[in-house]
């Protein structure tokens, strides 16, 4: 029945036997270094590249369709499939969208308890993004290293909301759930190693020839190109901006502890490694504040308002008008006023904002998610040529990309 | 007889909307609240006609005229050092207006301060690319087209990305159904074997929550299972009835005595 004729590979409008001593190389979109599903297709001069068209689209799934026929909470937890590598971020950006947009107050608690699920996630990307460019480069030592406190970390997230990589731990008007009695000490712990534990990874890759020799003067990227093409959080820290939007426009309660934003105006690989070690130090800095404010607070955890968010389950419970609120939240729905917001956050991979449209109904009207990873794609384009092809391992190494954000 | 549904629209829609219901605004201040905006908004002024400007959630809309896109975005970026493009995307108002919505998403790092440019553009009208100010736009608007069929004039390299080269239909429509429309059934069945395999495979179904029990190729009938590709055992009649029974020794809680007879099985959803 299958007819082989049929399944020959469909390249759009490319010609591989060239007159001019161009080779047209197919790189992806099952490349291991790809990062999941990136192809590109690259001009070689010799092995130089001359053109570089990245193709992205292989894990779309169409979450802007999705959203338009989900109610808010429902689509919560299909955030999280976007960057998988530190799912909270991405619940968080949603639920502050919704949150500006009907106007919201959060509990103290519930916000220390999303900034600490916020900054472990940031050092869980990290450590991840560390962990397989190391391996991209050939330094497999490295890769063993990172995991192994990543997964400390894991088991901190799973003690707290019982999923290790979509977490779901942030609600629309709060948190769900106080933090484990066992949370603090562990944390604690892991906060005391992981200093030493960031110098072991340096010590490795610093001084180790190979390593600076594939991220030291590779990938530069310009100031002006960065910000002409959109790139945010590392990837334009690195090129010479200081702009992180945890400082820039606070929210949450990023005005009160005290942070520095490591940048670098080299703008290569190298400048952007340096960055992302800065950065896990930062988080790490961030997290030892929040322990005490998290005891400096009041045990709420949701906010009040009957309108949009249910009562706690007490209530619900016993009490026959928070049974009918819930009843009517769950099955049609809130309704946020009508208006639109553009909530941007800082992702570990830079801005990640959700533009929500929203017409008085249960579903949004339109939602338009700002992946940072798309941008840093795309800046593949004019970033590539120029480059040997072991160089374009290292450089989508360090633009750090997650194919589930860049397809959405 | 179906019922009739409009087509112009096949988002999911509320099914219930208490018929006193007032939707609230999310409330919206004037640009002169904000001496920075009310600086940008007179540059622009000075220059292009502005329809409509307020300040909503701290960040300045500004509705502008579609032919005036790229001068407006010109002035912000080299008058009012709006440096970054952050986002460009469009709406589709096509059922109601004929008209798409495209907006842009600017972001100036000195000011702090975030600006939306929207204009509103007829069916088969086209706007300039922005892709010279900005080289974000480069894939901001490929995705517009792709996914919403935003015509842009004068871009380097206008093609799909994120769905096939050769799709037809654009997602984001409001008339595009979440399941996909009948294009996406065949596409691959057609693409792979062949627009003749069509009867022999079938449509592609993107519904999740469907099982066909009598598919053996897909999924085995449980407690019937017959070898790959056989017929199944039974045919397409009624389900073999299987006798309810309660495990618990002691009966159920709050059910007394359980009857099968007696109880009532609904089979009309809409009841």
């Amino acid at each position: 029945m299958q007819q082989t004729n049929r399944l020959r590979p469909f390249f759009e409008n490319i010609t591989f036997d060239r007159d001019d001593n161009e080779l047209v190389l197919n790189f992806g979109p099952q490349h291991p270094s790809a990062h999941g599903q990136l192809r590109l297709m690259l001009h070689l001069q010799q092995e130089q590249i001359v053109k570089a068209h990245p193709d992205v689209g292989y894990l779309h799934r169409g979450m802007e369709k999705m959203a338009e026929n989900m109610i808010y909470n429902e689509f919560m937890p299909t955030t999280d499939r976007m960057d998988y590598i530190a799912s909270s971020s991405n619940n968080y950006g949603f639920v502050l969208a919704v949150e500006e947009l009907i106007g919201l107050e959060v509990p103290r608690r519930a916000k220390v308890i999303r900034m600490m699920l916020l900054e472990t996630n940031r050092l869980m990307s990290h450590l991840f993004w560390l962990a397989t460019t190391a391996l991209d480069i050939g330094a497999m030592t490295v890769f063993l290293y990172a995991f192994r406190e990543r997964e400390y970390l894991m088991d901190l997230i799973e003690d707290y909301c019982g999923a290790r990589l979509t977490h779901s731990a942030i609600r629309i008007g709060g948190v769900p759930l106080d933090l484990p009695d066992n949370f603090m000490g562990d944390l604690r712990k892991f906060l005391e190693k992981l200093p030493e534990n960031i110098k072991d990874y340096e010590d490795l890759l610093d001084t180790n020839r190979i390593w600076r020799m594939r991220m030291e003067k590779v990938g530069v990227i310009s100031t002006e190109m960065a910000l002409s093409w959109g790139c945010t959080g590392p990837m334009l820290r690195a090129s010479g901006v200081k702009w992180d939007i945890r400082k820039e426009e606070p929210y949450e309660l990023y005005d009160e502890v005290d942070f520095d934003i490591p940048y670098s105006d080299k703008g290569d690989n190298y400048a952007r490694y340096k960055v992302y070690m800065m950065e896990m130090r930062e988080s790490a800095k961030i997290l030892h504040q929040l322990i005490p404010m998290y005891f400096d607070t009041t045990p709420e955890l949701m906010a009040h308002a009957p309108k949009y968010i249910s009562a706690p389950k007490i209530d619900i419970m016993t009490q026959n008008y928070s049974l009918m609120q819930h009843f009517v939240l769950v099955t049609q729905g809130m309704r946020p006023p009508v208006g639109e917001v553009y909530i941007p956050t800082e992702s570990p991979k830079g801005e990640l904002g959700y533009y929500i449209n929203s017409q008085g109904g249960p579903y949004p009207y339109r939602l338009k998610l700002r992946a940072p990873s798309f941008w840093h794609t795309g800046i593949l384009t004019d970033l590539l040529p120029g480059h040997y092809i072991p160089d374009v391992v290292a450089i989508i190494g360090t633009t750090n990309i997650v194919f589930g954000e860049v397809d959405r | 007889m179906r019922a009739y549904t409009d087509k112009k629209d096949a988002q999911k829609k509320a099914y219930y909307t208490d018929r006193y219901w007032v939707a609230p605004q999310v409330p919206k201040s004037t640009v002169e609240s904000d001496e920075v905006f009310a600086a940008d908004l007179e540059a622009i002024k000075a220059k292009f006609e502005v329809i409509e400007a307020y300040i909503q959630v701290k960040q300045m809309v500004v509705i502008i005229k579609p032919e005036d896109n790229y001068g407006v975005l010109e002035v912000l970026k080299d008058e009012c050092d709006y440096t970054q493009l952050s986002e460009m995307s469009a709406i589709d108002w096509l059922a109601d207006k004929g008209q798409l919505e495209v907006f842009y998403q600017l972001l100036s790092m000195n000011k702090r301060k975030r600006i939306r440019v929207k204009c509103f553009i007829d069916q088969g009208l086209a706007v300039e690319s922005v892709n010279p100010l900005f080289r974000s736009a480069d894939w901001a608007e490929r995705e517009a087209y792709d996914m919403l069929g935003l015509k842009v004039n004068n871009h380097p390299f206008m093609k799909r990305i994120l769905m096939p080269d050769d799709w037809e239909g654009h997602p984001l429509h409001k008339s595009y159904p979440l399941q996909g429309d009948e294009f996406a059934q065949w596409y691959e069945v057609d693409k792979i074997f062949g627009k003749e395999a069509r009867d022999i495979i079938g449509p592609e179904n993107r519904d999740p929550a469907m099982v066909d029990r009598y598919d053996t190729e897909r999924f085995g009938r449980l407690g019937h299972e017959v070898p790959r590709g056989a017929e199944p055992k039974e045919s397409k009649g009624p389900e073999p009835t299987t006798p309810l029974a309660y495990q618990e020794e002691e009966g159920v809680f709050m059910i007394e005595k359980f009857d099968e007879e007696k109880s009532v099985v609904i089979r009309d959803r809409d009841r």
